[in-house]
């Protein structure tokens, strides 16, 4: 399964890494935000799957599957929600003060170039 | 560890100056900060004795112990001399530039800018410890560089200083790739024992390229040819600041440099001729160009450039005697080095008396342009005299000190001229005829500077203010330097005695330990001698050139201006800026896309050459874990809700689409054994999916990408690459478990934290401050997100950026 998984993950950088290099706004943000789950699969993948009951005690359990990779991953989930959150109100902010969302016209001013 | 102190005084000082400024308005902060140079300076003048017995003192303060550096101080003989000319001259300064800067100026930037640099310098000469004494050396062009724009608002100050710093720290550079290669070779960090082991490095490899580069940060700081271009444009900075730093102090570091590394390089031929060479160039190069000069401070400046060449190439010959080691017939071709280091304190008494007087004209008058000044005598009397006496000097006449050291300059020229070694015999005869031309034309200059100054009809209308007398506190200082030009000729040998002899032990201690007496009896009168006779000859054509001036001054238009160094000196920064520039717009080219492909493509590249470069791929599936057949439908699901994402049409099927992943990998982790992250994972993915729908209420519709087709294939091709890396490195890593899991340690989370869910246990407990601070990032996201809906610009500056 950890193989499967594995090419899951790969399968979605893939994606998210096509939707970054596009030229809206929205895509790149939904490219960043599934970019994030492929990284939350591969995590809990490293630490092996299926290898123990689940990480609560006092239930009789011999062996547990690995916490600490959870952790992370619970900490992350926040984290990119936080910068989704973040990047979609930066979209809209950039929409309602420049009229677009296409970064090619999102090159600064012209004097600068 | 008095010594060690005497560095740090100034530094600490400084950092009170504004305190002290604020809290004492009614006199002048100069006062307060006048106390620092005068204790060091009695300070180091209490060591005189002790030194003058031949004694040294060195202290270390551990600072990098396992490194090798410390903080360790050395005063001998000739950091004794530099020493009291910092602070003796520095005293002086302080002095002045309290009459000479108005209250209006920024004074404590000036005070604590002065301080740093008496520390800096204080430290470059009393530092044993090369890599401490490079610290110094940068921290006095740092200095420097401050002060001499400390007009900033003028351009030409900008300018001046840019270049001063890119010059002398360019050098520094070099100089310290030098040191490093000493440290290589010796094994040390220490100054003395470097000096300690000069025998055994003279065949090493790396002692030539050590020798030119030290003497490339020697040859930049002390305004050698061709690199004094710096010091014109360093007249930018206030007149006290030109007297202090760019005549008598800092720009002989580089000096005492070259002295300090003597003992090293000395006796090599290389060192000889460079440091002789171009010393002597220098020295002409620099009287050459003082003539044609209209700008009273242009002139001082190229005659210190010419000075400082004078004094370098006398520290050259000097050198010559160590090249066969210790004879008793040697011991006569020190005395250029003697000779150096009496020129050495003539120089900074006449030349910062000289500085002092223009920058009282400068101040006074309001001008300093020579065509505009003229009969300044009957006004300005006490200045003239100072004038006279600091000309006359720097021209060799008696009874001025200059005379004395231009005599002995003289010997050592025609001495060392007459030597066998180093090809001298076919081209020493050149030696003294290029000092004797350059002095002729010293001569010429130090005329100009007080003939034309102050003699001839006085033209009020030319000048901004009537000309009158500074106030006292400008007239001592300078007065106080013209008292010691004339003390020195009648006594020379107090200063040849207590300070020059214990000098010229340090810098031939091979002499000096063989019990030669080095130095010699300064006297002012050697009778009929062929050096009386080239001074008497240098004021007879001196005095002819001076009247003839005007019919021979169109030579100087001779020299395209097109082919000088400062041209190629702007030519260079200017390419450099348009060089540069171009570069980086070559690649920072605004597009999004662009910076994403980088970074992707490096990653493609590295990580990958990696893989394959190292063999890590390493591939194995026989410890998975099965897969039911519902799981491969998940998978299969998954997989082709991602792959349509790109294909969407409608923004609303790619959200639903990503909606479908995120409650994928939801029931993934219920699989995996995680219901924490389950939870979260279907409470985020909703709220997710909500806001991406809100903010959809607002934006466009994603239209049709227009992408070229070229651009998509490559978009492709690198994202491809970089899931297949990604894949193959995440496999790599799964096969290859260098160590055990540390997870079993928070099974015991119950024992350690009181918990039954780990997960939570190690958030809430063993890992709480990673927890709260990743809450203070939701904080930041959140103020961020209420900014960007909040916050407009005010009306007035909504176009503040497009201007």
């Amino acid at each position: 399964m950890e193989t499967v998984i594995t090419i899951l993950s790969g399968v979605l950088v893939s994606i998210s890494t096509y939707m970054i290099l596009s030229r809206s706004v929205i895509r790149i943000i939904l490219g960043i935000s599934i970019f994030s789950h492929g990284v939350h699969l591969l995590l809990l993948t490293m630490g092996g799957l299926k290898t123990g009951s689940v990480p609560l005690l006092g239930r009789g359990a011999e062996s547990f599957t690995d916490a600490l990779p959870q952790a992370l991953i619970l900490t992350s989930i926040v984290i990119s929600f936080a910068v989704t959150a973040l990047l979609l109100v930066l979209a809209y902010r950039v929409y309602q003060e420049l009229g677009t969302d296409n970064v090619y016209d999102l090159r600064g001013f012209k004097d600068d170039l | 560890m008095i010594v060690n102190l005497a560095i740090l005084i100034p530094f600490i000082i400084a950092a009170f100056i504004p305190f002290v400024h604020k809290k004492i308005t009614r006199i002048h902060i100069g006062w307060i900060v006048l106390f620092v140079p005068l204790l060091l300076f009695i300070l180091l003048a209490s060591f005189i004795p002790s030194i003058s017995d031949g004694q040294t003192f060195a202290y270390t303060i551990p600072w990098i112990p396992s490194a090798g550096i410390n903080f360790t101080t050395y005063l001998d003989g000739l950091s004794l001399i530099f020493g009291l000319l910092i602070t003796g001259v520095g005293a002086l300064v302080v002095v002045y530039s309290i009459y000479y800067l108005s209250s209006k100026e920024s004074l404590t930037h000036f005070y604590i800018y002065l301080l740093l640099f008496m520390g800096a310098m204080l430290g470059v000469v009393l530092s044993d410890n090369i890599m401490i004494l490079y610290v110094f050396w940068e921290l006095t062009s740092i200095s420097s560089f401050l002060l001499i724009a400390f007009w900033y608002h003028r351009k030409r100050s900008r300018e001046g200083a840019q270049k001063s710093l890119l010059i002398t720290v360019a050098g520094g550079f070099a100089m310290l790739v030098g040191f490093i290669m000493m440290t290589v070779m010796t094994n040390t960090f220490s100054v003395r024992e470097m000096i300690g082991a000069a025998g055994e490095v003279s065949d090493h490899t790396l002692f030539l390229p050590a020798l030119l580069l030290i003497l490339l940060g020697a040859f930049t700081k002390s305004v050698q040819f061709p690199f004094h271009i710096w010091l014109p444009d360093a007249m930018e900075a206030p007149t006290p600041i030109s007297a202090y730093l760019h005549s008598a102090t800092m720009v002989k570091a580089g000096i005492y440099l070259v002295a300090r590394f003597t003992p090293v390089f000395g006796g090599d031929t290389t060192w000889f001729w460079l440091v002789t060479g171009i010393g002597l160039l220098t020295l002409f190069w620099g009287a050459f160009n003082a003539i044609r000069q209209t700008d009273l401070k242009a002139l001082l400046a190229y005659s210190t450039i010419s000075q400082l060449g004078m004094i370098m190439s006398m520290f050259g010959m000097g050198s010559a005697a160590l090249h066969n080691g210790y004879s008793p017939d040697s011991v006569v071709y020190t005395q250029a080095t003697f000779a150096a280091l009496f020129h050495l304190v003539n120089h900074s008494t006449f030349k910062g008396a000289l500085f002092m007087v223009v920058g009282i004209i400068d101040h006074e008058v309001g001008t300093r342009d020579i065509r505009k000044l003229s009969g300044l005598i009957t006004l300005m009397p006490i200045s003239f005299t100072i004038m006279a006496i600091g000309s006359f000097s720097m021209a060799g006449l008696p009874p001025f000190n200059g005379f004395l050291s231009k005599e002995m300059f003289f010997t050592a020229a025609l001495d060392t001229g007459a030597l066998s070694i180093f090809s001298l015999d076919t081209l020493g005869a050149t030696l003294p005829v290029i000092a004797w031309t350059a002095s002729v034309l010293t001569f010429v200059y130090c005329m100009i500077l007080v003939f034309k100054t102050f003699f001839g009809p006085y033209r009020e209308e030319k000048l901004e203010r009537p000309a009158h007398e500074p106030p006292v506190g400008m007239i001592v200082p300078p007065a106080i330097l013209s008292f010691f030009v004339i003390a020195i000729f009648f006594f020379p040998n107090i200063l040849g005695n207590h300070l020059l002899r214990p000098a010229i032990n340090g810098i031939f201690p091979t002499f000096a330990a063989a019990g030669e007496s080095l130095g010699r009896s300064i006297s002012q009168w050697h009778g009929f001698n062929t050096e009386l006779y080239m001074t008497i000859a240098i004021v007879i054509l001196g005095t002819i050139l001076f009247l003839t001036l005007r019919y021979w001054a169109g030579i100087y238009h001779l020299f395209p201006e097109k082919l000088s160094f400062n041209a190629l000196y702007d030519f260079s920064l200017e390419q450099l800026e348009t060089r540069s520039n171009s570069v980086t717009k070559s690649y920072m080219t605004g597009f999004l896309r662009d910076y994403f492909v980088y970074i992707f493509l490096l990653f493609i590249g590295l990580t990958g050459g990696a893989m394959i470069f190292t063999g890590a791929f390493d591939f194995d599936i026989s410890g998975n874990a099965p897969i039911a057949t519902y799981e491969w439908v998940l998978v299969i699901i998954m997989f082709s809700a991602g792959i349509a994402i790109p294909f969407a049409k409608s923004r609303l099927t790619a959200v639903l689409l990503y909606g479908v992943i995120g409650y994928l990998v939801a029931i993934f982790f219920v699989l995996m054994r995680a219901p924490d992250l389950a939870l979260t994972q279907i409470v985020i993915e909703t709220v997710t999916t909500v806001l991406f729908l809100v903010a959809y209420y607002f934006l466009p519709e994603w239209g049709k990408e227009n992408t070229p087709k070229r651009t998509k294939v490559t978009n492709l091709i690198i994202s491809l690459s970089v899931g297949a890396i990604f894949i193959v490195v995440a496999l790599a890593v799964q096969n290859g478990r260098l160590f055990e899991s540390i997870s079993s340690f928070y099974e015991n989370a119950y024992e350690l934290a009181g918990g039954r869910n780990i997960v939570n246990t190690i958030l809430g407990d063993f890992r709480a401050l990673d927890t709260m601070l990743e809450v203070v990032v939701l904080l930041i996201a959140g103020l961020g997100v209420y900014a960007f809906i909040k916050l407009k610009y005010g009306k007035g500056n909504q176009n503040l950026e497009d201007k």
